[in-house]
């Protein structure tokens, strides 16, 4: 995401640590818009501008890289990729260094394989930690340019005792600064990708330290848990907070029910747990590995998605009512969706005075806990507290919404444990389970009755498109398909930060019986025009919302979804590591292609969602059994913690 | 009294009337302004030579609305103080030479970023300030001259060396930890608030003013070729007679060390912490951007130094200095120290020692500011020219 750096003038990230606009020339073929660049040998023409590691990759010229990532602002402080640049009399760094003139780049000299090496070495001389006993063993950046590089001894020593303490304190990130080589991957994820600013670099030289405020543990701090520096860190020093042990033993115990369901994004990321290309969902593979791994059911949180879209979408049009037809003028609009925890976390930190405008229904994660441990409970005749809920997500905040105080309205933990893409990967592995070769099988009824609606979830923009496809059915009367071809609303997609739709309600058709006893009819809706806004990662959020404060074409939106983390679920921080905009594009393409195959795919014609109204929630959407189950409340939580 | 430093004969900076090189200046063309300071020859008097013309000469050509002209008075440099010696007795000057950058670059804002410790001249610089607006020679319309526009502020450094460093001087200005940045793009065309900003020592400044007031012809009277016109120096250490001197670039260390009775001197430190270690065999050569250069600091080390003690003293100045951005500065600093203790304690094998000066080669090759290219430096020329006096110690109990 190039383009990040392009409008680097918004971002808080220091300048030492962006990539700088060189003044491009007007039009792309004006005179010296292209400049010539011959790399080893070859040559090529790139825009001005254009770095020297883009202009090799384009002639398909490795350099290795350390501090780069494509997701952000570029930094050149671990110089691994440095090369020589013919006229130059130091080595340059290829990520850093701007082509505005024919130049000539030399990348494996016995100048730069020499300094790589003492560069390596020198970040191994403070690389505590023995690779066969890390978390990222086998997809560590820095093992791997060691072994490019042919390090086969500690030329400047490695540390035998750890310095300092490892941060167990979060529910979500587990921090080694042991193993922190300072790339500042993280620091510029947080403050500059996701506008949170939790890490910085203290002090200085060789003192030099990833900390939070008053190097405080991550529990005190701002921090959304959204996990995005984990999936940028090069090393093991950010990981998630590994329960897989937990879940183990929850399996090896014979007295315990254990139930698992998986979100619809880490279907589309594990393979690459297990080296397949980005983009191969192995959804019903995985339902057989997990039962031959001894979970007693496999759900689909699909389910609860398509229950989610039901209740937030109901809640929308009771605002819309208060607000239209009762002219209550307290109802906070547009309404925020509420299923990323990153995100309310994010609202609640540095937005606490907009929490009215938040749905205040749980999400999928957790209704799905809440009703395991009453309804499936009751119809199954097990008792709740044999059950063990485990949660499968793209997702490391979804560990700390598990763990929030306010999420046990079924009499229990509503969600025992959730687990991360990658700690299923590593627990499917640990079963001697090549995943890609498993024969498929289906979720376990009742809860394995999906949508397509449910599936998209895991996309930016797609809880908007779910709702949208209710809302036009339940509203219009008419089917999706009539508007949308193969009812795919294309306006919506795409992965632009922040954007948004408009949908002209110019006919009404009757109350659909599950909603009779909230609206008369929607005589009041005719006419309107619904604007829905989509925005992912918290830095486009947050100019989301400032917009909103501001009277800008966002406060005209009635509906809002937000996601934390950047492409939406599909990039979440619990997704297999490495992440582009490339990986995150193809895991949606693999989402998208699920949803095309369901075939329903409408949350409100979800069968099992029919069921649960009919046979558990008896009062309906937003009615008091749901509102005690399905729906929670938010903690204004402030920037300043005690 | 301002300052401490004790003087015996006035600098040529005393004979110079800065009034005079402003009203050169406003009676010129922008072009002709920046046609004097290239004959001049002038070189950047902070240590890396640059030479001023052209730096001048691409901020003027930079687009943008808004310029800066910044006078780097983080004088940080260890054994260099001439430039407080300039801000004291010749801030006029320095603050002519400022006014001038602007008119020829084009810029309307000046900014001195003083060094912290020198916190103490800022009354007097911000009197001299005042002074110059009373007279129409800072603010708007500069002697009656329309569109001349300038006015300078004054921001204090904090303390970190690595601030002396131009664009993490900038960083430090705009509020940031004092980093540096990716070069390119220079300060030159995308600098403070990513404006087009010249950004240039105190001494060059003052230079500059005295360029414009007297031409170009009478600075390169002085000087080489290569190496034009006069320098301060700042000198210290086992000398007679310590302090700031004025010599002419090109002056020979043998020569420089008799005026200041340091002859029997067996190193000299030139360039401070980042420059290089010359021994006595080679006190012939000359101070001059083309063979030693210098930012103006002459360390002098007498017969009875350990130079393992001095290599170790300016790398613990630099394990402490780095900014910490990039890991072979970060990393290799610490590294290089570790190695001049082992060395110490005469448990470096020669073949660890090959290995340090290798990765002292690697900092010079691909740090990525000045501060880590120059950290090696130091050891590097000690371990070249005095191997005799670093090699063989007698192994210490651990």
């Amino acid at each position: 995401m190039a383009d990040k750096c392009a409008k680097c003038e918004e971002t808080r990230a220091p300048k030492s640590q962006r990539a700088h606009e060189i003044v491009a020339p007007a039009a792309a073929d004006a005179i010296g818009a292209q400049v010539s660049a011959t790399i080893d040998g070859k040559e090529i023409k790139v825009p001005i501008g254009t770095t020297i590691l883009k202009a090799a990759n384009e002639l398909g010229v490795h350099i290795p890289t350390l501090c780069y990532h494509a997701d952000l602002c570029i930094a050149g402080v671990c110089r691994v990729c440095v090369v020589e640049v013919e006229g130059q009399r130091t080595l340059q760094a290829a990520c850093a260094y701007p082509i505005t003139q024919p130049i000539k780049v030399h990348t494996h000299t016995a100048k730069v394989r020499r300094a790589r090496r003492h560069i390596l070495d020198l970040l191994l001389s403070e690389h505590y930690g023995e690779c066969y006993a890390c978390g990222r063993n086998n997809n560590c950046e820095l093992q791997a340019l060691a072994k490019e590089y042919g390090v086969d001894y500690f030329r400047f020593g490695h540390p035998d005792k750890p310095r300092f303490e490892t941060d167990t304190s979060s529910y979500s990130v587990r921090r080694d600064m042991n193993k922190c080589v300072l790339c500042r991957r993280c620091v510029r994820t947080c403050i500059d990708l996701q506008e949170v600013g939790v890490l910085e670099v203290a002090r200085r030289g060789a003192e030099s330290k990833v900390v939070t405020f008053e190097d405080k543990p991550l529990a005190d701090v701002v921090c959304i848990n959204c996990g995005q520096c984990i999936n940028r860190c090069p090393t093991g020093a950010l990981t998630e907070k590994d329960f897989t042990d937990e879940v183990w033993a929850a399996i090896d115990d014979p007295t315990k029910h254990v139930v698992i369901q998986t979100a619809p994004s880490p279907r589309a990321g594990i393979g690459e747990c297990f080296g397949l290309e980005p983009g191969h969902a192995l959804t019903f593979e995985m339902n057989t590995a997990m039962r031959r791994m001894g979970f007693d059911k496999v759900f689909d949180t699909n389910f609860t998605a398509d229950l989610t879209i039901i209740e937030e979408g109901t809640e929308l049009l009771l605002r819309l009512y208060k607000a239209l037809v009762e002219k209550d003028k307290s109802v906070a609009l547009p309404q925020f969706t509420s299923c990323s925890p990153g995100w309310v976390k994010f609202i609640e930190h540095f937005y606490p005075e907009m929490l009215p405008n938040m749905s205040s229904a749980k999400s999928p994660q957790q209704m799905f806990g809440a009703v395991i441990k009453t309804y499936y409970a009751k119809k199954n005749n097990i008792d709740p507290k044999d059950i063990v809920c485990v949660s499968l997500m793209p997702c490391a905040a979804k560990k700390f919404e598990c763990n929030r105080p306010e999420m046990c309205d079924s009499g229990f933990k509503d969600i025992d444990y959730g687990l991360t893409t990658r700690e299923l990967g590593k627990m499917i592995a640990e079963t001697g389970i090549y995943l890609p070769d498993m024969p498929k099988s289906d979720f376990d009824d009742p809860f394995g009755t999906a949508t397509g609606s449910g599936v998209i979830f895991g996309a930016t923009g797609g809880v908007m498109e779910a709702a949208l496809r209710s809302v036009i059915e339940l509203v219009m009367g008419i089917k999706v398909e009539d508007l949308f071809d193969h009812a795919d609303i294309t306006p919506i997609r795409g992965f632009e930060g922040m954007r948004i739709a408009e949908l002209k309600i110019d006919k009404v058709g009757p109350v659909p019986d599950i909603l009779k006893h909230l609206v008369p009819n929607w005589d009041w809706l005719k006419g309107a025009t619904l604007k829905a806004g989509v925005a992912h990662g918290t830095a486009n959020a947050k100019r989301v919302l400032d917009d909103i404060k501001a009277g800008g074409k966002f406060s005209e939106c009635h509906f809002i979804e937000f996601m934390a983390c950047p492409g939406g679920c599909l990039g979440g921080g619990g997704q297999p590591i490495p992440t582009s905009p490339e990986i995150r594009a193809k895991r949606a393409q693999a989402i998208y292609n699920e949803d095309a195959a369901y075939e329903v795919r409408k949350s409100h014609e979800n069968p099992a969602v029919i069921e649960l109204y009919e046979k558990f929630l008896t009062d309906g959407p937003c009615g008091h059994l749901s509102h005690k189950l399905l729906h929670t409340h938010y903690t204004p939580r402030g920037k300043f913690i005690g | 009294m301002i300052s401490s430093v004790d003087k015996t004969c006035p600098l040529t900076f005393a004979s110079v009337d800065p009034d005079a090189a402003l009203k050169a200046v406003v009676g010129k063309k922008r072009s002709e302004v920046l046609a004097e300071v290239a004959a001049s020859g002038l070189k950047g008097r902070g240590g890396a030579g640059f030479p001023t013309s052209v730096k001048w000469n691409l901020a003027a050509a930079a687009r943008g609305q808004e310029k800066f002209v910044i006078c780097n008075a983080d004088e940080g440099e260890p054994g260099t103080f001439k430039d407080r010696v300039i801000l004291s007795d010749y801030a006029d000057l320095v603050c002519a030479g400022m006014t001038a950058a602007a008119y020829a670059i084009g810029a309307t804002r000046g900014i001195i970023y003083l060094r912290g410790e020198y916190t103490y001249l800022r009354p007097h610089l911000e009197d001299v300030l005042a002074r110059r607006r009373g007279r129409s020679l800072l603010g708007p319309k500069i002697l009656g001259k329309d569109g001349f526009d300038f006015d300078i502020e004054i921001r204090m450094g904090a303390g970190a060396y690595v601030c002396g460093e131009e664009t993490a001087l900038i960083e430090s200005l705009e509020g940031n930890r004092g980093e540096p940045r990716n070069r390119p793009p220079f300060p030159v065309d995308t600098g403070f608030m990513s404006r087009p900003t010249a950004v240039n020592n105190v001494e060059t400044l003052a230079w500059a003013a005295c360029i414009l007031a007297n031409g170009a012809e009478w600075f390169k009277k002085h000087g080489t070729e290569k190496s034009t016109g006069l320098k301060l120096f700042s000198v210290s250490g086992d000398v007679e007679r310590p302090g700031v001197y004025e010599f002419p670039l090109g002056i020979t260390i043998a020569e420089l060390l008799r005026h200041v009775g340091g002859e029997n001197a067996k190193a000299a430190q030139i360039g401070g912490a980042s420059g290089h270690c010359v021994p006595a065999s080679q006190f012939e050569r000359t101070i001059a951007f083309e063979d030693v250069p210098t930012g103006g600091s002459v360390i002098v080390f007498g017969p009875d130094r350990d130079m393992l003690e001095v290599a170790e003293n300016f790398l613990e100045f630099f394990v402490e200095e780095s900014c910490g951005q990039c890991t072979p500065c970060r990393e290799g600093s610490r590294k290089l120290l570790e190695g001049v203790k082992m060395l110490r304690k005469g448990t470096c094998s020669m073949k660890y020692l090959r290995e340090l000066c290798g990765l002292g080669q690697t900092m010079q090759l691909a740090s990525k500011c000045g501060l880590g290219q120059s950290a090696p430096n130091a050891l590097l020329s000690i371990v070249e020219h005095f191997k005799d006096d670093i090699l063989g110690r007698t192994p210490q109990a651990v």
